[in-house]
């Protein structure tokens, strides 16, 4: 089989519901206000089916069946949790094609991305945190030979999970793994430009977990994820998307006295330094395949290496392999298993891409291949396509200063050693990086000195989990795929102990 | 000389700006950077979001059959890297866009943008 059949058709390996009401305290629960929003796929724009449009009220409900299951789930077994979260993996596992292609019917991305990268992770990071916290522990401090203080990590309660439509299945599964692992409950709100792959999911795995420890409500930002973000009633509040969101989210959380963690973007320079083509060997093979990962999701990744810097020394013929590279990205119709790219997320999102299609030739950057929205004919006409785009100019424009969300790519030059981390780090964000040289010396001091979180060195675009995931500068607060997480979604309980009879004498 | 500015509207914006403004009340943008929905004006009530020492206020925008102006925001960090261009606010078809006022309504603002003219330039920094 070459191309996986659309979700519905007669030999599809799955189908979506007509509608997808709220799931609340264990069973769907129609909108209060009986309101609904059409979810296009933007493979080819058409409807697909309706969702909840919620309100403060149908939070309010999710809350309410958050709150009455947190405190068993809370106390349930470390050991019964992550044996949960492990069903809930193998489900998943049992499930991956058909969640694959929900997923990239849902979000417009190839179909090998999801079933080699979305879903195996997703899959892998239950496992994860399922072992996590099974491994984690308190600690006791002997403050002196009749006082001990113990440490106990408590779950936080009730908190509140809003999920960015890049990787719709798999940035749940970032933020649900650890958030249920550590005894929480959760009310997850999903992007309204993906909000239904969640509940394919959900339907797989909806008997695994017990009633209200997830629940999902849809709707818009304005009305569902602030008077989520906004309430009282959660303990914590966990975000990614962009940075105008994200300082209101804290702005709510500061008026509850709550914690955040916040994923807002980057503007992700990949440096390739002389040596890398000093061989035509496997390495530059792997270096090129390195450059051309700003295609990889459509360009719609928060870390997407969207500034590619290469040394002078190598310049030309670096960018003229890239160029052939990227010129050979297989566009087509996303449940093809050969293509690369696929459909942009929305049609909003399309069209913010033209637009900085726009400005970059406005501020001079000269267009080395693509530069176009793609029209791929037939059903696909109506979809949202964009041509793999290499832009060359410098990095004072705004393409090179803002995440375009989109296959583009900026390019410039650089000296040496320390223009190159002059100009990586002359950005707002710093969430991601990468690092390609043959000289470890050279590759351990760039990956030091370039202000992100994340630096993948002679590599991209892997997300393992147990590799930390989070952000310098404006990129946000906390630290995802990592047992780290963990610490985001517990409290710190101390009982100070005395052991001894004897009074202080103060009184 | 018609008057400098660092920030129109389209017709289409101005248009759904009035109607927003009568279904909940006087407006203001702040742009937002970063990924996801990044890169876009987020439209709130007038004093939702909370300007500060890092924001700098670009315009307020004067629509027909508003009463109030229209304040446009961006961090001042934002506007160093912006600043040499000029910002339309325009409407597109779209679906979703943080917590901005506009998503429900199936539309989405967005930001189209052309160079300012030194002369503009001279203008406007003084």
């Amino acid at each position: 089989m070459t191309r996986y059949a659309a979700p519905g058709q007669p030999d599809a390996l799955m189908a979506y519901e007509q509608r997808y009401d709220h799931w609340i305290g264990g069973e769907y629960v129609p909108p209060q206000r009986g309101q609904y929003f059409e979810n296009p796929t933007p493979v080819t724009g058409q409807t697909f089916t309706e969702i909840a449009r919620g309100t403060a009220e149908d939070v309010e409900r999710a809350l309410d069946a958050a709150h009455g299951a947190a405190p068993a789930w809370g106390r349930t077994p470390a050991a019964e949790r992550a044996n949960i979260l492990n069903r809930i993996a193998d489900r998943m596992e049992q499930n991956l094609e058909r969640l694959a292609v929900a997923e990239t019917w849902e979000n417009g991305k190839p179909i090998r991305e999801t079933l080699a990268a979305d879903i195996p992770l997703a899959i892998d990071h239950f496992r994860y945190f399922a072992g996590a916290i099974r491994a984690q522990e308190g600690s006791l401090s002997e403050i002196d030979a009749d006082t001990v203080a113990y440490h106990f990590h408590e779950p936080l309660g009730v908190v509140a999970q809003i999920i960015p439509w890049n990787f719709p299945i798999l940035m749940a599964a970032w933020k649900l793994a650890p958030a249920l692992a550590a005894g929480n409950a959760v009310v997850l709100k999903p992007a309204e430009q993906t909000p239904a792959s969640i509940h394919y999911w959900m339907s797989l795995v909806a008997d695994l977990l017990p009633p209200g420890v997830l629940n999902i409500v849809n709707g818009f930002g304005v009305e569902a994820g602030k008077p989520l973000a906004s309430s009282a009633r959660v303990a914590k509040v966990a975000f990614t998307g962009e940075t105008t969101t994200g300082r209101l989210i804290m702005q709510y959380a500061s008026e509850n006295i709550k914690p955040v963690t916040l994923e807002l973007g980057g503007k992700s320079p990949n440096v390739f330094f002389d040596d890398v083509s000093s061989a035509d060997d496997e390495f530059f093979d792997k270096a090129l395949e390195g450059f051309t990962m700003f295609a990889l999701n459509q360009g719609e990744v928060c870390t997407c290496p969207s500034r590619a810097l290469i040394q002078q020394g190598h310049y030309r013929r670096f960018l003229e392999a890239a160029v052939e590279r990227t010129e050979k990205i297989v566009r087509g119709h996303p449940l093809d298993l050969a293509t690369m790219v696929g459909a942009q997320a929305s049609n909003d999102q399309l069209e913010k891409i033209l637009s900085y299609l726009d400005i970059g030739r406005q501020e001079g950057a000269k267009v080395l291949t693509g530069g176009h929205r793609a029209d791929l004919g037939g059903e696909l006409s109506g979809g949202y396509y964009v041509e793999p785009t290499i832009f060359e100019g410098a990095n004072h424009m705004r393409v090179f200063q803002e995440e375009i969300f989109g296959p583009v790519v900026s390019v410039t030059s650089f000296t040496d050693f320390d223009d190159a981390i002059k100009i990586a780090n002359d950005t707002l964000y710093g969430l991601g990086a990468g690092v390609w040289t043959r000289d470890v010396n050279k590759a351990y001091r760039a990956g030091r000195a370039i202000q992100a979180g994340r630096v993948w060195t002679n590599c991209y675009h892997a997300y393992p989990a147990h590799a930390a995931f989070g952000g310098y500068k404006q990129s946000g607060i906390g630290r995802e795929t990592h047992k780290m997480m963990l610490d985001h979604y517990q409290q710190t309980k101390n009982l100070l102990v005395s052991y001894s009879p004897s009074k202080l004498g103060f009184f | 000389m018609p008057e400098v500015s660092r920030v129109d509207l389209t017709p289409a914006a101005a248009d759904l700006i009035r109607r927003l403004r009568a279904a909940h009340g006087p407006l203001m943008f702040h742009q937002s950077g970063g990924c996801c929905d990044g890169s876009a004006p987020m439209c709130y009530l007038e004093g939702e979001f909370r300007t500060g020492s890092s924001d700098v206020l670009l315009a307020s925008l004067t629509v027909e059959g508003v009463d109030e102006p229209v304040t446009f925001w961006m961090s001042s960090s934002q506007f160093e890297r912006w600043r040499h261009t000029h910002l339309t606010v325009d409407v597109v078809p779209g679906r979703g866009s943080g917590f901005s006022l506009e998503a429900p309504e199936g539309v989405r603002f967005l930001i189209r943008s052309r160079l300012l003219t030194e002369a503009e330039r001279a203008a406007l920094d003084g």
